[in-house]
């Protein structure tokens, strides 16, 4: 079990890393676009705004003056 | 396509010299204290290790659909890039330190010294396995990058070449100079392959959905260079925050003191 969970934390550190909000914003965007795609709506920029936002916003979590 | 295959081996190359260059501080500081064979022994294994992982998953991978492939690939890659970014603009910032390669040689030293010695079969398996995991946990990323990239992209032997030779150059040069390379623009080439990593990400994630980017290909450029420019103007503003926040610190301090 030990293994396991030390396992599963490896990978989690590997993909995800620091800030599991990044994932989770790519996740959630990515969503949008194939619903947006499902409707023929072709909403290409949805995830480069998407990902200009998180990155942003995951380096101000870090960097605020409160920290 | 040219473009994409060129900088498909760019960012393989560049990945993999980066990962090199600190696995080779760790194989380095092995070698020095514990002897050549077992660390040389560790490390070659760990590479032949990394080889079977990416000829095992590769052809595993390319039976995918392709749009399932993108999407998942393209996602993972996204993230796993955006990582990369993200550390390498707070480091660029001011916001994280550099990695110092002396540093952290010097600190491997110590490590190896006080590992137990335990020889069996006229092996040192302390510096074996020192040098294994400093190999294999390095190369791991690089495997990674070969294999999403690779795939997506249709050329896993093109992705390994960039990677292969990034990794022989760094060899011969560390086999050469015999000390950490201290000199080398780490950060600057972990920024640039962030930037890469999540613009074919974002490209073959939002296409395995099934929207179509203007320009087809010649889209990546596009995102590249709102990516670059986005990111270049972060690491700017941080620089610039770090600078203020000193300044106010130095007031406060030349306050308390008056």
């Amino acid at each position: 079990m030990a293994y396991l969970k030390h396992f599963l934390l490896f990978w989690y550190d590997f993909i995800v890393g620091d800030d599991w909000m990044i994932a989770a914003g790519v996740v959630m965007a990515l969503a949008v676009s194939a619903v947006l795609a499902r409707h023929h709506v072709n909403a290409w920029w949805v995830m480069l705004v998407a990902v200009v936002v998180l990155l942003a916003a995951s380096l101000w979590r870090e960097t605020r003056p409160s920290r | 396509m040219i473009t994409s295959a060129g900088m498909l081996m760019l960012a393989a190359f560049l990945a993999s010299a980066v990962e090199a260059v600190e696995a080779l501080t760790v194989v380095l500081a092995v070698g020095v204290t514990r002897g050549w064979r077992s660390s040389l022994i560790g490390a070659g294994t760990a590479t032949l290790a990394l080889a079977a992982v990416i000829a095992a998953c590769g052809p595993a991978l390319a039976l995918m659909p392709i749009d399932t492939l993108r999407v998942i690939v393209g996602t993972l890659l996204l993230i796993f890039g955006l990582q990369w970014l993200r550390k390498a603009i707070l480091r660029a910032g001011g916001y994280r330190a550099l990695r110092d390669e002396d540093a952290l040689y010097r600190a491997e030293l110590i490590e190896a010294q006080g590992g137990e010695t335990t020889r069996r079969a006229g092996m040192d398996w302390y510096a074996f396995t020192l040098a294994f995991k400093g190999v294999f946990l390095e190369g791991l990323e690089v495997a990674f990058i070969v294999l999403t990239f690779g795939t997506s992209q249709g050329s896993i032997p093109l992705a390994a070449l960039g990677a292969g030779s990034a990794f022989v150059l760094v060899v011969v040069i560390g086999a050469l100079v015999h000390q950490p390379l201290s000199r080398v623009p780490e950060n600057a080439m972990k920024f640039a392959v962030g930037v890469m990593l999540a613009t074919f990400g974002i490209f073959w994630s939002v296409e395995g959905t099934g929207m179509v980017w203007p320009g087809a290909d010649g889209a990546i450029l596009g995102i590249l260079v709102v990516l670059t420019l986005v990111s270049l103007g972060l690491v700017a503003l941080l620089r610039r925050m770090q600078q203020a926040r000193q300044a106010l610190q130095t007031a406060n301090v030349a306050g308390m003191g008056a």
